[in-house]
């Protein structure tokens, strides 16, 4: 028993020492928050589902194929940005680990309402009015026929876009029909909520704007832009 | 209302929810009556009617459900009414290809056709489930029979459908997520598996076969 113990934590160790001297931009974050933290808008169990089984199983199958493919990735965006030239496997498992690690970040209890300062004055100037962003938004994520993501993005040009992809696709990715960098995205794959909500996509759509985490989509977007800003005067 | 099993393709508009060939809990326990309640009272049914909203109006009124569904694939504009009438089919075709203590060896047609085509029925079960296990996202895994009479395993994404690739469909196994969340969460080979081993529809196969 003691013995097998040890060589179960010695291949754990190995596992993971080789993955990470290969691989340094992969990691698998903890949750920020307890699993029933977004109850009642997303429930404990569809939770640790979600984040247990089917992130885990990205990040897993990730870290595999990065090593039976001999990748060296310094980054996911780096990755994304020939996302047509990987295989399936990278690419649908690569996108499904850095979708849901900004899904969990851009979430919160207690968090909800409008976003404010630079964001939410560019998201009204955008939209119209942080309604209509929302409905926008809304429609996105509804008509996403299948598994996929809605998404609020920041274009090369600093200006803000909504967009929807499929699957573990994201804008990033240079197979997007319109591409930019994500600061929210919201999983509408029925995983994501189909224990709570089965087919009513939209109740879940409407309760997701209870637990979005907008000081922390700002700060996205604030980073963005300043890079943006500092990108001409480097030349 | 249609007759158990009568083929939906020849349909003509407004479309409706066909039969389904046994209770809701004649699955069980490979699939709730609960899933099958959701899945066929709530998502096939608005397949249906989101179809006739569409169509409502234009010529495709005049047309059949295989009609719009071969008229549509391919063409982007009517992206949303192909995806809905081909989903509307599928679904009707996923109730037909199970049925309460399925599985089995099939002795008819599709047995023998099965074994020409690949080897053995245990060799055909293997592949059907590897290919099953390999879709990324929604879809369909279907075993399906091609010009020359053979047989071949499938996946389609979506609302994907074999009718328009020139293939004629025997059997399906709906992998869209609704179609086992609620009994098997991120267990989709396990209940793929199930299905197989314990719900498949060899006569329904066998109809398809010879028409
Ligand atoms: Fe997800
Ligand atoms: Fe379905």
């Amino acid at each position: 028993m003691k013995f097998l113990s040890f060589l179960a934590i010695v291949t754990l160790f190995s596992s993971s020492f080789s993955s990470e001297t290969k691989t340094p931009a992969l990691q698998f974050d903890s949750l920020p928050y307890a699993f029933n933290a977004l109850e009642p808008h997303i429930d404990a169990k569809t939770m640790k589902i979600h984040y247990t089984r089917h992130h885990r199983g990205y990040f897993d199958n990730l870290i595999k194929a990065v090593k039976a493919e001999s990748l060296s990735v310094s980054g996911l965006p780096q990755l994304f940005a020939k996302a047509s030239k990987l295989t399936p496997v990278v690419r649908n498992n690569a996108g499904g680990h850095f979708n849901h690690t900004l899904f969990w970040s851009i979430m919160a209890p207690k968090a909800g309402g409008k976003p404010e300062g630079t964001l939410g004055e560019r998201i009204t100037a955008t939209f119209g009015s942080f309604d209509t962003f929302k409905e926008q938004f809304k429609k996105a994520a509804l008509t996403r026929f299948g598994s996929g993501w809605a998404w609020l993005c920041v274009a090369d040009d600093g200006s803000l876009f909504i967009t929807s992809t499929a699957n573990q696709d994201n804008p990033l990715m240079d197979v997007a029909e319109k591409r930019g960098t994500p600061i929210l995205g919201l999983d509408v794959w029925e995983h994501a909520y189909y224990l709570k909500y089965q087919n009513q996509r939209g109740g879940y759509i409407d309760a997701f704007w209870n637990v979005v985490n907008w000081p922390e989509v700002s700060k996205r977007f604030t980073s963005l832009t300043n890079q943006s800003k500092k990108a001409p005067e480097k030349k | 209302m249609n007759e158990p099993g009568k083929n939906v393709l020849k349909d003509l508009p407004p479309f409706k929810l066909p039969p389904l060939p046994y209770a809701q809990d004649a699955l069980q326990p490979v699939i709730s009556s609960s899933t099958i309640s959701f899945h066929y009272l709530k998502h096939h049914q608005k397949y249906i009617n989101t179809t006739n909203e569409i169509i409502s109006g234009t010529a495709f009124e005049k047309s059949t459900l295989e009609q719009i569904i071969k008229s549509t694939a391919q063409e982007s504009q009517y992206q949303k009414l192909y995806n809905n009438a081909g989903q509307t089919f599928n679904h009707w075709f996923y109730w037909n290809s199970m049925k309460p203590s399925g599985g089995g060896i099939p002795q008819g047609a599709t047995g023998a056709a099965i074994t020409r085509s690949f080897g053995s029925f245990d060799s055909f079960a293997k592949e059907l489930f590897n290919t099953s296990s390999k879709l990324f996202g929604s879809g369909w895994t279907w075993l399906v029979k091609d010009n020359s009479g053979s047989l071949k395993i499938i996946n389609t994404a979506n609302g994907d459908t074999p009718l328009t690739m020139g293939l004629t469909p025997l059997i399906t196994i709906d992998l869209w997520e609704h179609a086992y969340y609620l009994d098997y969460q991120n267990k989709r080979d396990e209940y793929a598996l199930s299905v197989i081993n314990k719900c498949l529809n060899w006569e329904f196969a066998d109809i398809n076969f010879g028409g």
